[in-house]
């Protein structure tokens, strides 16, 4: 590293700084007091509120699973009952993946990631807020269900038909769909702004070969819920239609199929077992090295890892389903892609052992929390092996082989390393670290308990005792071993009320002096750092800066690089080019804000209403939400309020950009990904549902609405985006009327060519009701119906600031985003179009 | 406690060629694991405790390549392969079924019908299903509401129970005996409290008791059995539904087919999906508090009925053989 001879450097900005530069820079990046504090966005408090709410849903679901092994501590035991037991189990496996593990990821991506890349903040600090604040008040009502015996009770797979109308009426499934679709969109929120993140706000010259391994891990991982999760969302949506409307999507009567249910599910549920890995594993990789005092060995094999198991980990899906009678050919499929996905898991391992031999290991808490994961993930991964084959599955499948193999790969890839992260970044955001000696008995009693806890149910599985069963009769030979799993459940329990105790003793977070760089660590997160992140941005040029750049810490400290203040008198970081991070612009972002916080609670009381069927105090919390998210956006697109700014070494940037200039073009084009996972899934239900069922489908297109509807609906679709495009045109211009007239245009041709289409249905006779062919075709007609809505009212929104005179030539961002999303509405709209006239019509 | 010693529900305990091949690969993956967990144990206590110059030789990216790529995809290789011979052995039909029996999944409980060679019942019983030994025997099951999972780790892997699908499922096996199954897809309150005997006896007892099984119901012979019928075909029982009127009996007025097939339920080792050994004592118990036994499933608590009139009803189903 040539940088690392000190006096030669070149630093961008020259000392001393001038003395009102850093009180201005606090002042500014100040979280706000009182009251007001809730509405803080700052990412370290965005963060650990987020990483403190997810370890409290750990908790109470930690307990429910409590109350589970005692009651299966003896057989025939009548703790509880089978009511109960069935919520108990429904509500542990949703609140551990929906509400912790995904958002526990998410939740330190906010905590750590800007500060791994030395950017100041998110790029959308008010999104995480929001995304934070929907999830908590969200998974609190969605807990809260348990008090009330409101809870799901249908397994947190939720298979239809046990769900559906018929089997479990009353709301407690609509609690699950209602709230796990909704806090999915919170997930989905937060991987767009870690794409755009980790893409787009690196300090300059981290290309992407000297990005830390635990942000490529948060890309893959954002990478997945964008891809994956729409497919859940998809899901919920079918069958709560199902639920509310007696739309039969999985009624097997009227042409449905409940393994359309199970595809959907486990099309999503597979990919969130590594949703949840990637990113623990990211972390093991930026401790271990700390941990040895050596760069990690093989980076680019665990970069390749990483990226392999998001592709293979969307094959995977079907060894869920190897009972449900699929044809051995496509099992056998199945068989080899999910013993393929060991091999990227093996990789990492072996580079952990590698750097554990490059290296001297310090044995820490967080080294023995690695070691304590290395041992039950290895264990997890052999067993997951044994049930990716086919004829071993057939046994295996929902009993508690399985139960213990999840707990393994789950328990033991994510917690584990979870604890290590605790006990290794709580440096970083409190006064003092955590104490050694507690931190010992933690692990041990943890590892211990979950060892026995979990260990014995492989045993218990093989001799024949299913999952899900509220009680077993005695003499089947299952007692001893679970008892044994209970003794250890509360030797888990033990542990964690240590970790509690260690924290209530030394975790001091919110306070302006940290604990710091306690292990050596070499990346950047370890800077000291205020409120607003590093002083200034530093040059990167290694993985491990703080090793190899000597005086790094002093210099960014001192304001020597980037950035050193706030030039513009706003919150601001540096947006660099997505590969090599060269610096582009300077990103203007929204500080504290009411209507942010009050968006995310309207968000969750519009679902709340939703879910008990008060559909008209829901419609106005709904108004409310919007008027809100207005009330929050209105600030944003700020446009080029401030000339180009030097941000040292000759740089001069400026301070707004649109187009693909822009990180918002981006982050909407990313949205639109999303966009186009959830279409092909919709598409996806609209094929698999043929194949079921072609004789519930107008063959030769005999009942479909005569050719001349859907031709005007295709018609109205291209004149609307004709004009859009003449809109920007016309904007470019810098005439605004031209701008208005066409926007306001644009929305009812858009509105009317979804009329057309409901319209030439109905008229036809077809009832959503009917078949499953008929609820695929309007539930094709409703998704457009909702973009339609979206669209519409992002459309008046930039019509009223273009009247409002805050949208021009140069400020136009809203209007491009919008245009953007127009055409993707009108793209999908054609798709829709597309199959359902013209399909039926190449049947014979 | 029960005791079920004669009732084996586990995958350890393979009583035929089908459960035996998939037992024998578990063995053979479980060696497997423990001997590639241990060489993972040691290699990293290698990497960590040796002399420097020795765990030096780990340190680099050979071993990622040996451990992390070559060696799963050899081994995993050679697995897949005897993974797929033996899936394929499983699934290859080679011979005609001899008897081909109906399961259809119900909460919670399991309804058989034997099917007759142009596909029409036969004979209806529940719960408890025979089979020939050494004979090929084709289950064809189904389910009549939610998912369920048809299940007898003794004699074969799992396979699920979907409204409107039918999968089929081959059992032969030589081993005389009676072998526990229990439903292992979850299917509401009381997926706890639905299991099932198969009983599997010489092509000479199978025969017989398949003759039995399709015969009408016998006459109870004395007067207090006489009294259990009269007091089942009642419609006094003080609910909505009496026992006739959920549950037949054939060769009398009792054909409502909501419930189990009750004609030759004193012949049945068990009662309740498998959930209580059947005698007078049980049977009456569970007239009396279904309830309370098993909530959740269909059957009501006859709790107006007294002792006498209970012990009736048991003694003219304990008759039912």
């Amino acid at each position: 590293m040539t940088a690392s001879t000190e006096p030669k450097m070149e630093y961008p900005n020259p000392l001393p700084r001038p003395e009102e530069e850093l009180p201005l820079l606090e002042k500014i990046w100040n979280p706000p007091s009182g009251w007001s504090f809730i509405t803080v966005v700052n990412n370290e408090y965005v963060g650990l509120f987020y990483v403190g709410a997810a370890f409290l849903f750990f908790l109470l679901a930690g307990v429910l699973a409590l109350i589970m092994r005692t009651q299966l501590a003896v057989p025939e035991n009548d703790l509880v009952s089978q009511g109960l037991y069935n919520q108990l189990f429904t509500m542990h496996g949703t609140v551990m993946m929906f509400l912790f593990a995904v958002p526990a990821m998410e939740a330190l991506s906010v905590l750590l990631l800007p500060n791994m890349q030395a950017a100041r903040d998110l790029p959308f600090p008010r999104l995480s807020a929001y995304a934070f604040w929907a999830y908590f008040v969200g998974g609190l009502i969605f807990f809260c269900s348990i008090f009330f015996d409101l809870a799901p009770s249908g397994g947190w797979f939720m298979y239809p038909p046990l769900t559906s109308h018929e089997y479990s009426p009353g709301h407690g499934a609509d609690f699950w769909l209602l709230g796990i679709g909704f806090i999915e969109i919170s997930a989905i929120a937060g991987a767009i702004e870690i794409v755009i993140g980790v893409l787009l706000t690196r300090a300059p010259g981290m290309s992407l070969d000297k990005m830390p391994i635990y942000c490529w891990s948060m890309l893959v991982f954002a990478g997945m819920v964008i891809l994956a999760f729409p497919a859940v969302i998809v899901a919920t949506a079918l069958l709560e239609l199902e639920r509310s409307f007696h739309w039969p999507f999985f009624i097997a009567a009227k042409g449905g199929d409940p393994l359309l249910w199970q595809h959907l599910f486990w099309i999503f549920g597979h990919p969130d077992v590594y949703i949840m890995f990637l990113p623990a594993a990211g972390l093991v990789s930026m401790m271990v090295p700390a941990m040895a005092q050596k760069p990690l060995v093989g980076y680019r094999l665990i970069v390749l890892a990483l990226i392999g198991t998001g592709f293979l980990s969307f094959a995977l899906w079907v060894h869920h389903m190897y009972a449900t009678g699929i044809p051995q050919l496509s099992l056998s499929f199945f068989n080899a892609a999910s013993m393929a996905v060991t091999v990227p898991s093996a990789i990492q391992i072996f580079a952990w052992i590698a750097t554990f031999a490059a290296g001297r290991l310090q044995f820490k808490t967080p080294t023995l929390f690695i070691l304590a994961f290395l041992f039950v993930f290895v264990i997890g991964g052999l067993s997951g092996v044994m049930v990716a084959v086919v004829p071993f599955d057939w046994q295996a499948h929902d009993t508690y082989f399985i139960v213990a193999h999840l707990h393994y790969v789950v328990f033991g890839g994510m917690v584990f390393p979870l604890f290590a992260t605790f006990y290794y970044w709580i440096p970083y955001v409190s006064e003092k670290p955590l104490s050694e000696r507690l931190g010992r008995w933690v692990c041990g009693l943890i590892f211990i308990g979950f060892n026995l806890t979990f260990f014995p149910m492989h045993i218990t599985g093989l001799l024949g005792m299913p999952r899900r069963v509220y009680t077993y009769p005695a003499g089947m030979g299952w007692e001893g071993l679970n008892l044994t799993s209970t003794v250890g459940a509360y030797l888990i329990a033990a542990g964690v009320l240590v970790f509690l105790v260690d924290l209530a003793r030394n975790f001091r977070p919110f306070t302006p002096k940290k604990a710091g760089n306690v292990w050596n660590a070499g990346t950047l997160e370890w800077l000291p750092a205020g409120e607003y992140a590093a002083r200034s941005i530093p040059i990167v040029t290694s993985r491990e800066p703080l090793w190899d750049q000597p005086n790094l810490a002093r210099d960014v400290e001192a304001g020597r690089y980037y950035l050193p203040g706030a030039p513009t008198g706003r919150r601001e970081t540096i947006i660099t080019s997505p590969i090599d991070a060269r610096p582009l612009y300077i990103l203007q972002m929204p500080g504290a804000s009411w209507p942010t916080v009050l968006a995310a609670f309207g968000t969750a009381v519009f679902f709340l209403l939703l879910t008990v069927k008060l559909v008209v105090p829901a419609l106005f919390a709904g108004v409310f939400t919007i008027a809100m998210a207005i009330c929050w956006m209105w600030s944003t697109d700020p446009g080029p309020s401030h000339p180009p700014i030097d941000i040292g070494g000759g740089i001069k940037l400026p301070v707004y950009v649109t187009g693909p200039m822009s990180h918002s073009w981006w982050a909407m084009v990313v949205l639109i990904v999303v966009s186009l996972s959830q279409l092909g899934c919709l598409l996806f239900a609209y094929f698999f549902l043929w194949t079921v069922s072609p004789e519930v489908w107008p063959v030769g297109g005999a009942a479909l609405p005569v050719a001349d509807y859907p031709f005007a609906a295709v018609l109205l679709l291209v004149l609307s985006s004709c004009a859009m495009a003449y809109a920007s045109r016309a904007l470019r211009a810098a005439r605004s009327w031209p701008v208005r007239f066409s926007l306001l245009s644009a929305i009812p041709l858009l509105v009317a060519a979804f009329g057309v289409e409901l319209y030439a249905h109905w008229q036809s006779g077809l009832r959503p009701t009917d078949s499953s062919y008929a609820a695929a075709v309007y539930t094709f007609i409703a998704t457009q119906g909702f973009f339609v809505a979206v669209v519409a009212v992002m459309g008046l929104y930039t019509l009223a600031r273009s009247l409002c005179g805050l949208l021009n030539g140069r400020r136009r961002a809203t209007f491009d985003n919008t245009m953007l999303f127009w055409h993707y509405t009108v793209f999908q709209g054609l798709a829709m179009l597309a199959v359902v006239h013209v399909f039926p019509r190449l049947l014979e | 406690m029960l005791n079920l010693a004669d009732a084996v529900q586990s995958a350890l305990n393979p009583q035929s060629p089908v459960s035996q091949e998939i037992a024998t690969l578990g063995w053979v993956m479980i060696a497997g694991a423990a001997l590639i967990f241990l060489a993972v144990l040691a290699l990293t206590l290698y990497a960590l405790f040796a002399r420097d110059e020795a765990r030096a030789v780990l340190g680099g990216r050979e071993l990622i390549l040996y451990g992390g790529v070559v060696f799963p995809v050899v081994s995993l290789s050679a697995l897949l392969v005897y993974a797929l011979l033996t899936a394929d052995r499983i699934v290859t039909r080679d011979e005609p079924a001899a008897v081909r029996i109906e399961v259809i999944g119900e909460q919670f409980w399991w309804r058989v019908n034997y099917l007759d060679a142009a596909g029409y019942t036969d004979a209806v019983t529940a719960n408890e299903i025979h089979l020939p030994a050494g004979q090929a025997v084709d289950m064809d099951v189904t389910s009549e509401d939610v998912i369920h999972s048809f299940w007898v780790p003794s004699l074969a892997g799992k396979v699920d129970m979907f409204p409107g699908r039918s999968n089929r499922l081959r059992l032969k096996t030589d081993r005389l005996g009676v072998w526990r199954g229990q439903c292992a897809e979850y299917c509401g309150a009381q997926h706890a409290k639905m299991a099932f005997h198969v009983v599997v006896e010489t092509p000479e007892e199978f025969a017989a008791w398949l003759a039995a099984q399709r015969r009408p119901a016998a006459e109870p012979l004395d007067p207090f059995s006489q009294r259990g019928k009269t007091l089942f075909l009642s419609k006094e029982c003080g609910k909505k539904k009496c026992c006739a009127d959920c549950h037949s009996i054939r060769g009398t007025p009792a054909k409502e087919e909501e419930g189990p097939d009750l004609t030759h339920v004193g012949s049945r080792r068990w009662i309740v999906a498998g959930t209580f050994p059947n005698n007078v004592g049980t049977l009456a118990g569970w007239i009396a508090s279904a309830r309370h036994l098993k909530p959740g499933a269909g059957m009501p608590s006859f709790d107006r009925y007294g002792g006498e009139d209970l012990r009736a009803l048991a003694a003219y189903m304990e008759s039912l053989k």
